[in-house]
């Protein structure tokens, strides 16, 4: 009935349908038992390996246990979450030249600049406002190129819910102390 | 008042065929009778992304298809005007976000062209190599969707599983997974490091066997046959005249590819060949993906073996300097400051260039014009899905409902760069 209706169309030889057998084929694999039969010992075979799957929350690739796959907190070039950096009196380093801000392909870095403190004698300016938006945010570590002074880095977090969007704007503070624990890492450059 | 939206082509036929106008039409009495017009996508679970295919359907059979694009629109060449060289990277990544390391690659080539400046040997390796292992994610999620589609659930696992190798290598290279924006005009934004070339050699090692797997499960499959020999026949004349590339195009006999008929970043040193099937249906296609995943891991062992030392970024006024010279040289403090600083950065010389690269989809490529300033007066995209997207209407008219589903997947057609 079925070829009936697909010559009436008139489609040659492409028509779909059943083709003819191929040589050497048995009615057996006309049937497509065999097929299906082969398809199911091949998935039973990988069923008894080992899984390759992380199951994401419980455990994630940032646990020690899938520390060999060196990604995530153990790749050093890894671009999560920003941190402000801090020189040896706890001061940030960001000397507000703003060029991370005219780095950003997406806009989403906003600095007002203010003169340093009188006793700041290795700079003349400091950023009073440093506002990162991580919903803007396409953390392609552009910011972390641009800056001359390695006041900004990228460090490894990204787990990062929030229950406002107005708590994903970062301010100077957020990003001074973000990820204090976590050592951030020195990204290689050569 | 709210703004009545207007239809158009099939869907506008379908209205006005209609007596209930735009109320549902399938509960239309005399349905046996008539043409069924249904919507396949933009939100369809068998529709890669968010394309929409208009069929009008005669029982199962399709009369007439309206390939429809713009449900994915970002606006990616008209951000073009507004970034700089090197800010336009991070755009590149998210056209074709299957390979996106192909796209950066080929948009800083192109950029590379129009000012003019030779690469040193290893970033033209390094970007081989990443070039390559984009086209082997590419491919083997596509051979595995394609399994997918008509029904072999498993190969597509098997898939994802060597992908997620590729992205590992991405990662530990660039720094990401899926937007890996690693290069940059006149080179890379880091090198290549030493961890990774033991991690590629040791998936080499490990995708021979798990092709031969996939190739075991679907190539000499019987459903898998059925479903897709002679199924979306193209041949050579319509590629040529659709402008189809790629391994669509292979798969019909068009020996086309970029690599070898217009050789970019020292590919002619390489030893490949370019897999060649004349069937040009949904069967050749997958033979065609298969053959070059293997051709992609024999270039990639080639330029591991030859991978010279030396810079891998070209040495002048357009790459940024070393940061340790950053932050103790004035020279290099100089020159990071004018390619950073807003108005500044890389100027390009007035003029216009198209330089195309072979993406695992097909020719991808980049026309650039430069009016003198820092930022590009227009980048216009030469995206190989546009083309194939569009010769899905005569694949599929005259053909049954679930041939579609098994066409779609074997056009490998990426949303994103399709509404740039």
């Amino acid at each position: 009935m079925i070829h009936a209706a697909h010559d009436d169309h008139g489609h040659g030889p492409h028509a779909h349908g059943d083709p003819e057998p191929a040589p050497g084929e048995s009615i057996a694999d006309r049937t497509y038992v065999p097929a299906v039969l082969r398809g199911i010992k091949l998935t039973l075979a990988r069923f008894l390996q080992k899984k390759f799957t992380v199951e994401y929350p419980e455990e994630s690739v940032y646990d020690a246990s899938y520390a060999d796959r060196g990604i995530g907190a153990s790749n050093p070039r890894h671009r999560g979450e920003h941190i402000l950096v801090k020189d040896e009196q706890g001061r940030e380093k960001c000397v507000a030249c703003l060029l991370c801000m005219a780095a950003c392909p997406a806009l989403c870095i906003h600095i007002e600049p203010e003169p340093a403190p009188a006793e700041w004698t290795d700079r003349e300016r400091r950023p009073k406002v440093f506002e990162i938006d991580m919903l803007r945010c396409i953390y392609c570590g552009y910011c972390e190129e641009a800056c001359p002074c390695d006041a900004i880095r990228l460090t490894p977090k990204f787990y990062q819910p929030t229950t406002s969007r107005t708590e994903r704007v970062y301010d100077k503070q957020r990003l001074l102390e973000n990820n204090p624990d976590a050592q951030v890492p020195q990204r290689p450059r050569k | 008042m709210k703004p009545k939206l207007q239809a158009t082509g099939l869907a506008a036929e379908a209205l006005r065929d209609s007596p209930f106008g735009e109320s549902a039409m399938s509960t239309e009495p005399g349905l046996a009778d008539k043409d069924m017009i249904i919507n396949f996508g933009p939100q369809h679970p068998a529709m890669h992304g968010t394309l929409r295919l208009v069929l009008r359907l005669d029982g199962e059979r399709v009369r007439k298809c309206d390939p429809e694009m713009g449900y994915l629109h970002t606006g990616f060449e008209k951000l073009g005007e507004y970034r700089t060289f090197n800010q336009y990277v991070v755009v590149t990544d998210r056209m074709n976000y299957l390979s996106a390391m192909a796209n950066n690659i080929g948009y800083a080539c192109a950029v590379e062209e129009l000012l003019g400046i030779e690469l040193p040997p290893r970033a033209k390796a390094i970007r081989v190599v990443m070039a390559e292992m984009s086209r082997i994610s590419d491919h083997i999620l596509s051979i595995g969707l394609q399994g997918m589609d008509l029904g072999a659930f498993t190969a597509m696992l098997w898939a994802f599983i060597e992908r997620e190798k590729v992205y590992d290598v991405f990662e530990l290279t660039s720094g990401g997974r899926l937007t890996t924006s690693y290069t940059r005009v006149g080179g890379l934004a880091f090198d290549f490091p030493e961890e990774c070339e033991r991690r590629i050699r040791k998936f080499l090692e490990t995708l021979e066997g798990v092709l031969g797997e996939i190739e075991g499960m679907l190539s000499h499959n019987r459903i898998f046959i059925d479903r897709s020999k002679g199924v979306a026949h193209f041949t050579r004349e319509q590629c040529i005249a659709y402008g189809v590339t790629g391994p669509v195009a292979r798969a019909s006999g068009l020996d086309r590819d970029m690599r070898r008929d217009r050789p970019y970043l020292d590919y002619e040193q390489y030893d490949f060949e370019v897999p060649i099937e004349t069937d040009g249906d949904v069967y050749a296609r997958y033979l065609v993906r298969l053959a070059e995943v293997r051709q992609s891991a024999r270039i990639v062992r080639q330029a591991l073996d030859a991978m010279p030392a030396g810079p891998y970024n070209a040495l002048g006024k357009v790459t940024l300097p070393d940061k340790d010279d950053v932050y103790s040289k004035m020279e290099s403090l100089i020159q990071h400051f004018m390619l950073e600083m807003p108005g500044h950065g890389i100027k390009t010389p007035l003029g216009q260039v198209y330089h195309s690269t072979e993406s695992p989809n097909g020719e991808l490529g980049w026309f650039i014009v430069s009016d003198g300033t820092g930022v590009p007066y227009r980048v216009r995209v030469r995206p190989p899905s546009v083309y194939q997207f569009q010769a899905v209407q005569p694949m599929i008219e005259g053909r049954l409902v679930a041939d579609v589903v098994a066409t779609m997947s074997s056009l490998n057609v990426i949303a994103g760069e399709l509404d740039r």
